[in-house]
């Protein structure tokens, strides 16, 4: 018994030496140019898939490579893994140099201090700040502070509507205000056909459109010292609209309750919803063999007028920002791709392969980013679109809240009543779990 | 050697029962297995219809019957993903980690099964206990570890497939061991005993007869390493880069951001399970063997 | 080494069920081996590389995560861990403090994740137990059934789960087609990936993917039991039924043992099924304590309630293993010291 206890002591206290020796290994200063002739490259999946995203980002960083002398090794992170691998590598350290974040996780990551600050001297380095459409640089971090990253490719929401439906049922216009788009949908839903439709069981999705709406209603979910206010009347009202699309309205098909996997589009494409509201939906409706001259987008409506900013907000800043670890071991290269990639032209490239908007200003003007749907998502990032919460628990925020929609979309969809009371219970419980 | 072995051992057999099974058992057992079998095959049967049609009709309306068909499923899952590359690296991993967890689960149930020394059973505890503890809270820990290790050592087992195989291997380990002290222990001692008076060594012994009279639980026991192994996605996500990625996070990659490729993960999940299913056939033999086939030559 | 061979006229432990002695009897033995085979280091030198793998792999990791609950590793302190505060028991009590929202999800997702593994547990076994005694005579068609059933098994976790998904659709899946268009068992399509029957979904999932882990090795198991107990058992007149209740069954014990037990573990701590079949975060009826514990961790980016929860699982799952196996050792304790 004592050889047990003593076996035990000493591996407990070699794990505890390791545990302690283990800790801390991404601290870092501020990196260094010990490797100036390398780059790693973690790429976001934009494309149809990670071949294609090779194919097209390859050639790109061989011009790179040309131009600086700079070897970058890319590799192209799925979704499913992409914050898993952030995460890891900053935890230990052992990252890429130059990675692609979703925009949403922007104030988180920046809480963790791995990446890089873009203050004036670093955004300098790629050509200024002023150059960066002002919602997209919003959307990179907490106010007030430089950014953690920088704006790479934009996207917005728009209204997809299917112009076949629209004029069998008799709709003549896109609808601008909810009521319009109410009254479109009941003409609409009938027959086994439906006005919108709905991803119920995506949490993001969620959080994305009831924050738009909560945005009509006057609620931010955070107040300004970065406290949870989900149970606000705003967010409560805005939460119930959203599920009174099916709950009340009826012109959603209960079955998008459980969509997750985009079937919404697949529904769209189909011709079984006439309404989606989606960011750059363009190239799936095109895989789904929809051709171009049946779709029209329009802005997101709104409560009355017209879209813009406070409570005419029609959607959130979507994108995809660019960061670089700040333990790099080549930060001037690393400055010198993100200038390469926010460089005019590689934006314009690269915007227009993805269906995306840049968020450089000079190269919005290109005509290509002029077309019709991309037009609505440009004036809408440019003039009525605001960025999600940017607070440290964003991610939080997105699973508790996102969850509770989802958890009523189930309700609404299972016929049980959805009551300002239930909405509001649901989002109680959701703000208690948030902790800090 | 023979002359020590018990003749009953001989007489075991595959075949259980010397008497003819009445009908209401083969009645039980024509119904019980066809039912188990559709269970089973429900399922493969919806990849393999799936990965016929073209995406359109994937994501509509389920039909048992396609109504078009098509094989361009086949040709595309190349295109989307490098599924070859995933597959060899999925085969390498799983293979070696195999290997490596059955030899050493080996030594191991054998040191456990024929020895008494003291920490045996703190021993076959803690290795226990550690199927008790969540994984997912294992891979940042074991990250960190793996990233130390590799800045002062210069062993690179972050993103490599040597990383992957020492943690699959030790996943299998557990489980391997518990099962083979069991199968060991159910082999007669006399066996090993008689070779140590013949003058083996007790290694000898283990590899002349012990492991001989286990083959089925040592195949079953490899079978379930491979899988371990071949199934894992959350540490492969982490752990593997591109180059190394392993297959079960790899097709993941035919879902993206907008579409998801219904028929061709299908598809590629049809055609990366044939060769698992093949190799399952020919092990069979080994399994069912019985420890007559193997215990005494 | 003073090797005297002991010979024994006994049938070996495992199957030390005879035919005409009780199944006590055999069982209870003291072990074969005295201490005359005590080589020194031999028995250490041949667990080494097993106990150092387990500890670089396991231990050390799981010690890692305990020093973990014990801080307050939120996003703000992962770049630099030596950092992150000590907050001594402050993850546990959120953990277990049941009536706040967090500790009431915890007991929630606790229940339903024994209610999960009892089911799931106990039909993986049945299933296998049922097959592989089914086919342990030879007949036509055995070999290819048995390759059948290791199908699920051989298929990617991935690829499996998310082709149940697409069949669990409720507009378009396979099951609705069945029950709702082809069969009118429901009135309406019904839900299979969101509200109460998720649970079933899950279920009926993992019970699929399971149960030929526990055929494989109850099919391995059943290849040591002796023919002559059957022999012998038929010449007493025992029908078929009852020699798989008498002898069949009861050898399987010390496989059961171990089969049950990790069947009983992995399912509880099953996170690929989930997590494929719901996303990120399940439907509440089926909430198991592993997606919970990752939406604790990963997803809110705050290891160390992650941690604290995890720690209290391996507590309860180490009483629980150790009364499971007080209970079914009893009658072997002598055997493994």
């Amino acid at each position: 018994m004592r050889h047990v206890r003593a076996a035990s002591a000493a591996t407990l206290a070699l794990a505890i030496a390791a545990a302690a020796t283990g800790c801390g290994g991404g601290t870092t200063s501020g990196g260094s140019n010990e490797s100036p002739k390398t780059l790693t490259y973690w790429a976001s999946n934009q494309g149809p898939s990670i071949e294609a995203d090779k194919e097209i980002l390859t050639p790109e960083l061989k011009k790179f490579e040309k131009e600086t002398g700079i070897k970058v090794k890319l590799e192209v992170v799925p979704w499913a893994d992409l914050l898993n691998r952030i995460l890891a590598a900053t935890s230990s350290g052992q990252g890429p140099d130059v990675l692609n974040i979703g925009n949403t996780w922007s104030a988180s990551l920046q809480a963790t201090g791995a990446l890089l600050p873009w203050d004036e001297k670093n955004f300098e380095a790629i050509g200024g700040r002023d150059r960066f459409v002002d919602s997209a640089v919003a959307s990179a971090g907490k106010a007030g502070e430089p950014p953690a990253a920088v704006p790479l490719y934009s996207l917005a929401y728009a209204l997809y509507y299917n112009k076949k439906m629209f004029a069998e049922a008799g709709v003549e216009k896109p609808p601008a205000t909810w009521d319009e788009l109410v009254a479109a949908g009941k003409k609409i839903s009938k027959d086994g056909k439906w006005g919108l439709g709905a991803e119920g069981g995506n949490l993001s999705n969620n959080i994305h459109q009831t924050f738009v709406l909560g945005q009509q209603h006057g609620a931010d979910f955070f107040d300004k010292d970065g406290k949870a206010t989900f149970t606000s009347d705003g967010a409560v009202a805005a939460v119930k609209q959203y599920i009174d699309f099916m709950a009340k309205d009826k012109i959603i098909a209960p079955g998008n309750a459980e969509y997750a996997q985009n079937q919404s589009l697949t529904d769209f494409a189909k011709g079984k919803t006439a309404m989606v509201l989606w960011q750059a939906a363009a190239s799936t409706f095109a895989a789904q063999g929809m051709k171009p001259e049946d779709w029209g987008a329009a802005p997101v409506p709104v409560p009355s007028g017209v879209p813009g900013a406070g409570k005419q907000t029609n959607s959130m800043v979507a994108g995809i920002n660019m960061a670089v670890f700040k333990n790099t071991k080549n930060i001037d290269g690393a400055k010198k791709f993100v200038k390469f990639m926010t460089s005019d032209a590689e934006q314009k490239l690269l915007n227009k392969t993805y269906g995306s908007i840049p968020p450089v200003k000079a190269a919005q003007a290109d005509a290509a980013f002029g077309a019709p749907d991309l037009k609505v998502l440009r004036d809408t990032l440019a003039s009525s679109a605001a960025p999600l919460p940017q607070v440290p628990n964003e991610s939080q925020f997105e699973t508790a809240v996102g969850t509770a929609v989802k958890e009523l979309w189930a309700d609404a969809a299972a016929g049980r009543p959805v009551t300002e009371e239930s909405v509001k219970a649901r989002l109680e419980k959701a703000q208690q779990t948030m902790q800090q | 050697m023979s002359s020590l072995t018990r003749p009953t051992r001989a007489a075991r057999s595959r075949a259980r029962s010397p008497m003819a099974a009445p009908q209401s058992f083969l009645w039980t057992r024509r119904i019980v297995l066809t039912l188990l079998a559709g269970f089973v095959l429900l399922p493969v049967y919806v990849m393999v219809s799936s990965s016929l049609k073209p995406l359109q009709d994937v994501s509509g309306k389920f039909q048992w019957i396609p109504s078009t068909l098509t094989i361009r499923p086949y040709f595309d899952i190349w295109e989307t993903v490098p599924l070859a590359k995933y597959f060899v690296n999925s085969l390498i991993v799983a293979g070696s980690a195999t290997v490596l967890s059955v030899t050493i689960a080996v030594f191991s149930a054998y040191a456990v099964s024929r020895y008494r020394f003291r920490g045996k059973r703190v021993f076959t505890v803690t290795v226990l206990s550690t199927q008790m503890f969540p994984g997912i809270l294992f891979l940042l820990p074991l990250f960190l570890i793996f990233v130390n290790i590799g800045n002062s050592t210069g062993v690179a087992l972050y993103g490599s497939r040597g990383g992957l195989i020492l943690t699959y291997l030790t996943f299998s380990l557990p489980f391997s061991i518990w099962m083979l002290i069991g199968y060991f222990d159910s082999i007669p001692r006399d066996l090993d005993e008689a070779a140590l008076v013949d003058g083996c060594g007790p290694v000898r012994a283990l590899f002349q007869v012990v492991v001989p009279a286990a083959v089925p639980g040592i195949v079953a026991v490899s079978v379930y390493s491979f899988m371990t192994a071949w199934g894992e996605v959350l540490f492969a996500s982490v752990m593997t880069n591109d180059a190394t990625r392993t297959l079960s996070v790899g097709l993941q990659g035919y879902a993206t951001q907008n579409d998801v490729y219904w028929n061709q993960v299908m598809a590629a999940s049809l055609v990366v399970s044939v060769p698992i299913v093949v190799g399952f056939l020919l092990l069979q033999r080994y399994l069912v063997a019985g420890l007559t086939a193997g215990a005494v030559k | 080494m003073t090797a005297t061979v002991t010979t024994d006229p006994e049938v070996d432990k495992s199957t030390g069920t005879g035919t005409s002695r009780g199944t006590g009897g055999a069982r209870r033995r003291l072990p074969r081996i005295p201490d005359r085979i005590r080589q020194g280091g031999l028995p250490y030198l041949l667990l080494l590389p097993a106990v150092l793998l387990e500890l670089l792999i396991h231990i050390i990791p799981m010690v890692i995560g305990i020093v973990m609950s014990f801080r307050q590793l939120t996003q703000f302190f992962i770049n630099n861990w030596g950092a992150a505060p000590w907050t001594g028991l402050d993850n546990y009590s959120i953990a277990v403090d049941f009536d706040a929202p967090i500790g009431e999800a915890l007991l929630h997702s606790f229940l339903v994740t024994c209610v999960f593994t009892f089911f799931s547990v106990g039909l993986a076994w049945l299933f296998g137990v049922t097959a592989a005694i089914l086919l342990q005579e030879n007949f036509r068609g055995r070999g290819f059934l048995r390759a059948v059933f290791l199908v699920p098994y051989a298929l990617p976790v991935y690829a499996a789960v998310i082709t149940w998904a697409f069949m669990f659709q409720r507009d378009n899946g396979l099951i609705n087609h069945v029950l709702h268009d082809q069969l009118g068992i429901t009135d309406e399509p019904s839900f299979w990936l969101i509200g109460d029957n998720s649970i079933y979904t899950l279920i009926i999932v993992s019970v699929w993917k399971g149960w030929p882990f526990a055929f494989l090795m109850l099919m391995a198991g059943l290849q040591n039991i002796p023919r002559e107990l059957y022999e012998a058992a038929s010449i007493d007149g025992a029908g078929i039924w009852q020699q798989i209740r008498r002898i069949t069954l009861p050898s399987l014990r010390p496989v059961n043992q171990v089969l049950v037990l990790v069947l009983f573990l992995w399912t509880f701590n099953d996170f690929n099924t989930p997590y494929v079949l719901f996303g990120k975060s399940a439907p509440e009826s089926a909430d198991l304590i592993s997606i919970h514990i990752y939406q604790s961790s990963f997803v809110t980016w705050n290891f160390g309630t992650g941690s604290a929860m995890s720690v209290l699982l391996l507590l309860l799952l180490l009483v629980v293993t150790a009364v499971y196996l007080f209970l079914t050792s009893r009658g072997r304790k002598g055997s493994d010291v």
